[in-house]
C-alpha cells in the first residue's frame, strides 16, 4: 500500500503572511519525491475538524486583525480536536502568529489576556506601543547535532517558555522568542512553534524531513525517507549565513 | 533638529518681499545637486531636498503653493511611478509644465528636491503643476505640507513587511491623512480594491473612483495573493462576483452590506496584447468615452492608466485628449522600460511583491514559451530584507514554459530554490551573481530576440547601471 501523508492547513486564506504556503509546498514535494502520497486539506473559518483527520497540522501567521478572527474560531471549533490530535502524536507546526495562538495566552498592551490553544507551555505579550518589532535574519542551533536552522523573523510580540516546553533552539544570530533569553521557538511532544519564517521549511530540509517522519511514524512506523540532493537548499542556506556574517554588504 | 530651529527664527530671514531663508535653502540645495552629479554620487534625488529642508523646513509647502494648478499626490503599493509619469505625460501634451519627483524618490526629501530643482532662486516655480508619487507610509506627513488638490490612491498590497509593517497600518495612515487635507480635495481611488475604498472613505472632499468592467479578463477564483478575503468593517467573508488579480474585483460583504462603489471611470472592451500592452475604452459615463491604447502591459497597468486619466480629468483635461496622450506614452525607468543591446531588445519589468510579480509573469508568458528569463532578487532595505514573499509568487507559471531561468542578485539562491519547488528543472536554473555576466549570458540565450528582465528595486538599479554603461539606457537623473 502506498504510504500517505495527510496535511491539514489551517486558515490558508487568513494566516498566510510570510510565504507560509511555501511550507506546504515543501512538505508535499519532499514526501512525493519519496513515493509518499500526500493529501492537503485546507480548513477555514467555521469548518469543523476531526482529531484523527490528519498527520500534520500547519498554522501560519497573520496581521493582528486576522489573528483575532482566527483566534476566536480556533477556540470555538478547533481547540478540542487539535488537543486530541496532538496528544495522539500528530505533528503540529505553528509559525509566527500561529506560534502565539498555540501558546497558553497572549497578553495585549491593554485589556485582558487572550486565551490560546495551550498546545505549548508558552505565553506571549505585546511589548508596548513604542517597543520595536524584532525583525531580521535569524539563525538558531537546535538541540543535539541537528544542522542550524535559518530564516527571517518579524514579530512585535515577545514569547516566553513555561516549564512544560523546551526551546526549539538557541539563537546564533537574531532575536528569537523575546530578544532577551537567547531561546527561539518551543517544542512539546510533536508540537512545534517558531518565529522562523522565510518560509521555514524550504531552507531547512532536515527539519522538514523530521516533521514528515514524525507525522508518518504513528501509522507507518516502517517508513524510511531516502535522502534528496538538496543542492539548491544548501546554497540558499549558505546565502542566509553569509548575509548574517556581512549584514550590510550588497 | 532643523525643524525646531526653523520655528524659533520664524520671522527672521525675510525682508522686502524676498524670503531670504527660502532663497538660501534653494541656493544651497541646487549647489548640492550640482556637486552630487559632478561627484557621480547618482542623480542627487534626495540630498538637495534634505539640505533645503534643513534650512527651511517649510520648503515643500512654500514652493508647492506657488504652483498655479496645484499639486497631485499619488500613493499605493504598486504603480506609483508609472501613474505619475503617465499623468505628467498627459498634462505635458496639454501644454502644461509639471514638476515631478524622480522615480522612487518619494519621501519628503525627494519631493523637496524636485520642487527646488524646478524653482529659481527667488522661489518662483518653473512649472505650473506638481505631480508627486508619495511613499504609502509617509502619506499623512507629506500631504500636510503639500496641501494637494488631487490625491490618487492606487492599491494596497503586502510589500516589504519588514519596513512598513502590516497593511492595516498603511490603511490607518491613509485614514489619518484626512486631518491634513483640504475640504476641496478630490480623492481619486481604485473602486476595485476594498482596502483602498475603506481607507479613503472618510477623507474630506469629493471621492472619484475608477475600476475595471470586463469579465472576460476575470480570474476563475480569487488568487491566494488577495489581501482582502474578509470585510474590513465586520470581519465577514467578502463575496467576489468578479476578481481580476489579487483582491481587485467586484466585491460585496453579505454580512454588513459594504460593496464596491459604482466607479465614475471604467475601462471596458479590453484587449490585452500580452507583454506589448493593451487597448480599451475609458468610459466616464455622462462625461463621454474614449478608446485608448498603451504599450504598458497587464491589467495592473490598465488600472494605472485609469488612475492617471481620472486625475487628469480633475485637472480639467478633456477625456479624448487625455486618452490620446496615453497612446504616446513610453515607459521609463525599469517599469516596462525597453532597451536595445546588440540588436536584442531588453525589457525591464520591476517586481516588488507577489501580486505584481504574478501579473508580470502572466504578461510575459502570454505569447507562449520563452527561451530565457532573467530574475534578479536583492534583499536590501529598498527591496525588503525579507524574501519570504517569493513563495507567494506563482512561480509554477514558469514550469515547462521557459527554457532557462537566469537568476542573479544577493538572494539569487532563494529564487533558484523557489523555482525548483515550482517545477522548473534544476538544470534549467542558472545562478550567476555578477550583474554584467548574468545580463550577457541571458542575452546570449535570448534567441527570440527579446529578453525579459524581472528585478527587485535595487537589482533594477544595478542592472540599469550595466545597461547604462553599455549605452543602452539613459542615466536615471535624465528620465
Amino acid at each position: 500500500m502506498t504510504p500517505t501523508l495527510r496535511i491539514c492547513h489551517l486558515y490558508p486564506d487568513l494566516l498566510n503572511l510570510y510565504g507560509d504556503r511555501g511550507n506546504i509546498i515543501v512538505l508535499t514535494t519532499r514526501a512525493r519525491r519519496r513515493g509518499i502520497a500526500v493529501s492537503v486539506v485546507e480548513v477555514g473559518l467555521g469548518d469543523a475538524i476531526a482529531p484523527d483527520g490528519a498527520d500534520l497540522y500547519f498554522i501560519g501567521g497573520g496581521e493582528d486583525r486576522q489573528q483575532r478572527i482566527a483566534s476566536a474560531d480556533l477556540l470555538r471549533l478547533k481547540r478540542g480536536p487539535l488537543a486530541e490530535a496532538a496528544a495522539g502524536g500528530a505533528v503540529v507546526l505553528a509559525v509566527c502568529g500561529g506560534y502565539q495562538l498555540v501558546g497558553r495566552f497572549y497578553r495585549p498592551a491593554e485589556g485582558e489576556d487572550l486565551p490560546g490553544l495551550a498546545l505549548l507551555d508558552v505565553w506571549s505579550e505585546h511589548a508596548g506601543p513604542n517597543t520595536p518589532r524584532l525583525i531580521g535574519n535569524l539563525v538558531i542551533q537546535p538541540d543535539g547535532d541537528a544542522p542550524v536552522m535559518v530564516g527571517f523573523e518579524n514579530h512585535g510580540g515577545r514569547t516566553y517558555l513555561g516549564p512544560g516546553a523546551r526551546p526549539l533552539g538557541r539563537v546564533v544570530s537574531g532575536f528569537g522568542n523575546n530578544g532577551r533569553d537567547g531561546w527561539e521557538g518551543a517544542v512539546s511532544g510533536h508540537v512545534y512553534g517558531t518565529y522562523l519564517h522565510g518560509p521555514l521549511l524550504p531552507k531547512n530540509p532536515a527539519f522538514a524531513d523530521r516533521l514528515i517522519r514524525e507525522a508518518l511514524a504513528r501509522r507507518q512506523p516502517e517508513i524510511v525517507l531516502a535522502p534528496l540532493a538538496d543542492a539548491l537548499e544548501a546554497r540558499a542556506r549558505e546565502a542566509v549565513l553569509s548575509r548574517v556574517r556581512r549584514p550590510q554588504s550588497a | 533638529m532643523p525643524s525646531s530651529r526653523g520655528n524659533r527664527h520664524e520671522t527672521t530671514g525675510r525682508g522686502d518681499g524676498i524670503d531670504v531663508r527660502l532663497s538660501a535653502a534653494i541656493a544651497l540645495a541646487k549647489t548640492t545637486a550640482t556637486l552630487s552629479r559632478a561627484l557621480r554620487r547618482g542623480g542627487g534625488t534626495t540630498m538637495p531636498g534634505r539640505v533645503a529642508r534643513a534650512i527651511e523646513p517649510r520648503v515643500v509647502g512654500l514652493l508647492s503653493r506657488r504652483l498655479p494648478l496645484g499639486t497631485v499626490v499619488i500613493a499605493g503599493t504598486n504603480g506609483k511611478t508609472t501613474t505619475a509619469h503617465l499623468l505628467a505625460h498627459i498634462m505635458r501634451a496639454l501644454g502644461h509644465r509639471p514638476v515631478h519627483n524622480r522615480a522612487g524618490a518619494n519621501l519628503a526629501a525627494g519631493i523637496a528636491s524636485a520642487l527646488v530643482e524646478h524653482a529659481d532662486l527667488l522661489g518662483r516655480p518653473r512649472g505650473d503643476l506638481g505631480i508627486f508619487e508619495v511613499d504609502e507610509a509617509t502619506v499623512p506627513r507629506v500631504v500636510a505640507g503639500l496641501a494637494p488638490r488631487v490625491a490618487v490612491f492606487l492599491n494596497l498590497f503586502r510589500d516589504q513587511l519588514d519596513r512598513y509593517g502590516e497593511i492595516d497600518y498603511i490603511a490607518g495612515r491613509w485614514r489619518e491623512a484626512g486631518a491634513g487635507l483640504s475640504p476641496d480635495l478630490v480623492a481619486v481611488a481604485n473602486a476595485d480594491d476594498p482596502l483602498v475604498v475603506d481607507a479613503v472613505r472618510a477623507l474630506p472632499g469629493r471621492l472619484v473612483t475608477f475600476g475595471l468592467e470586463d469579465e472576460r479578463y476575470a480570474r476563475p477564483v480569487v488568487e491566494h495573493t488577495a489581501e482582502a478575503r474578509y470585510c474590513y468593517r465586520c470581519g465577514g467573508a467578502y463575496d467576489y462576483a468578479v476578481t481580476y488579480f489579487g483582491h481587485m474585483g467586484r466585491y460585496r460583504c453579505p454580512t454588513c452590506g459594504v460593496a464596491r462603489p459604482a466607479p465614475d471611470l471604467v475601462a471596458r472592451d479590453l484587449t490585452l496584447f500580452g507583454p506589448d500592452g493593451a487597448e480599451f475604452t475609458i468610459d466616464a459615463g455622462a462625461g463621454g468615452a474614449a478608446r485608448t491604447r498603451t504599450v504598458l502591459p497587464g491589467l495592473y497597468n490598465v488600472y494605472n492608466v485609469l488612475a492617471a486619466v481620472a486625475a487628469a480629468l480633475q485637472l480639467g483635461a478633456p477625456l479624448d485628449r487625455a486618452a490620446a496622450a496615453v497612446a504616446s506614452f513610453a515607459p521609463a525607468f525599469g517599469r516596462a522600460e525597453r532597451a536595445t543591446v546588440d540588436g536584442r531588445e531588453v525589457r525591464l519589468l520591476l517586481v516588488k511583491n507577489p501580486a505584481g510579480f504574478n501579473e508580470v509573469l502572466r504578461s510575459v508568458l502570454a505569447e507562449g514559451p520563452l527561451p530565457v528569463v532573467l530574475i534578479a532578487i536583492n534583499d536590501l532595505t529598498a527591496d525588503g530584507r525579507d524574501v519570504s514573499w517569493l513563495w507567494d509568487v506563482d512561480a509554477e507559471m514558469l514550469a515547462g514554459r521557459v527554457g532557462r531561468v537566469l537568476v542573479t542578485g544577493i538572494r539569487a539562491e532563494d529564487m533558484a530554490l523557489r523555482l525548483e519547488y515550482a517545477g522548473v528543472p534544476a538544470e534549467a536554473i542558472e545562478v550567476e551573481h555578477g550583474y554584467d555576466a548574468a545580463l550577457r549570458r541571458a542575452l546570449a540565450l535570448a534567441t527570440s530576440g527579446r529578453l525579459y528582465v524581472l528585478p527587485t528595486y535595487t537589482a533594477m538599479l544595478a542592472l540599469r547601471g550595466v545597461l547604462q554603461r553599455w549605452g543602452a539606457v539613459k542615466g536615471f537623473w535624465e528620465t
